[in-house]
């Protein structure tokens, strides 16, 4: 169901637990579709003896992808006109992450209604590992 | 400034919603997608990064006959970097950086059968002094996705960084 306009109000929020105990194999996953190959995200051996991490971690991209399915289960299919984030920290094989987006502002603009929200993922010890923007085309 | 062609297709959508976790059937299910406001499968927000398939000679995929820097008989394929002087124990550098921001900007939603170009942009190149990592140098990339009619559906801005050291664990 799209979001109304109308029904919505300025520091409304909603949040999504996305992933739980993230698995090395859905890093896999994410590098095989999105064609980001690059060995910190898949290859232990590469990432703790030559880059010098604790072990693999996740592709940003993977943890805007699960923020993202937040977003569009608040905002609806195809509503998203902007979405943008930072990358504050890394996310690593067992984090749980909770993303929520909060109402910033509602707008009117060439008889078309959107909404703006601020973004923000955070980790299991509460650390924000994503922080960003999105707007989207809402009913009046 | 480089520019690729990136065929939208419907497995691909599926592999990429399963790979960020959403079941959602508007990314697989032709049936339901048609009877929802979208009329057919679309593709998730973030799907364009996925035109990194498409670029000829990404860095970031193995290529046969190539050294990869990823582990094999020993735990990199690649001889590590010339320190230059001064140079502490380089972090994500080995992984060719990290990715630091990303911004999309849609127009309309993506769609099994669009060839969108692609147009990659130079963008600004500035430096910072990070307290877990050293010196970090940001560059930025613009790419603009047009599709088969010539009109602009999404534009990605992404913001890579290259650290001195090892990012530092909290």
């Amino acid at each position: 169901m799209p979001l109304s306009a109308k029904k919505l109000k300025v520091g409304d929020s909603h949040s999504e637990k996305v992933v739980e105990n993230l698995h090395r194999t859905q890093l896999v996953m994410y590098s095989g579709a999105s064609g980001d190959y690059n060995p910190l995200h898949s290859d232990e051996v590469f990432a703790t003896q030559v880059a010098g991490y604790p072990s693999v971690f996740a592709h940003g991209m993977l943890s805007m992808g699960l923020t993202g399915k937040m977003l569009t289960n608040y905002v609806g299919d195809g509503r998203l006109t902007k979405y943008g984030v930072r990358f504050s920290t890394q996310v690593w094989p067992g984090d749980d992450l909770t993303a929520t987006a909060t109402v910033e502002a509602i707008r009117e603009e060439g008889g078309k209604h959107y909404a703006d929200f601020a973004v923000s993922t955070k980790n299991q010890k509460g650390q924000e590992v994503i922080n960003g923007y999105a707007s989207a085309r809402v009913d009046p | 400034m480089a520019e690729k062609k990136f065929p939208v297709e419907a497995t691909h959508i599926m592999m990429f919603a399963r790979s960020v976790g959403d079941e959602n059937p508007v990314y697989y299910d032709e049936d339901y997608a048609k009877k929802t406001e979208s009329g057919g499968i679309i593709a998730p927000p973030t799907f364009a990064q996925a035109s990194a398939q498409f670029e000829p000679n990404f860095v970031l995929r193995p290529q046969v006959g190539k050294p990869w820097m990823g582990s094999g008989k020993t735990p990199t394929g690649t001889p590590p970097k010339p320190k230059t002087e001064g140079e502490k124990k380089e972090g994500g550098g080995g992984g060719g950086g990290l990715h630091a921001e990303q911004h999309f900007e849609y127009h309309r939603p993506l769609r099994p059968g669009d060839v969108l170009s692609v147009t990659i942009l130079p963008g600004k190149k500035w430096e910072k002094e990070g307290k877990r990592s050293g010196k970090l140098k940001f560059s930025e990339t613009i790419s603009e996705y047009r599709d088969q009619k010539g009109e602009l559906v999404i534009t990605a801005r992404g913001v890579g960084v290259v650290t001195e050291r090892v990012v530092e664990q909290k």
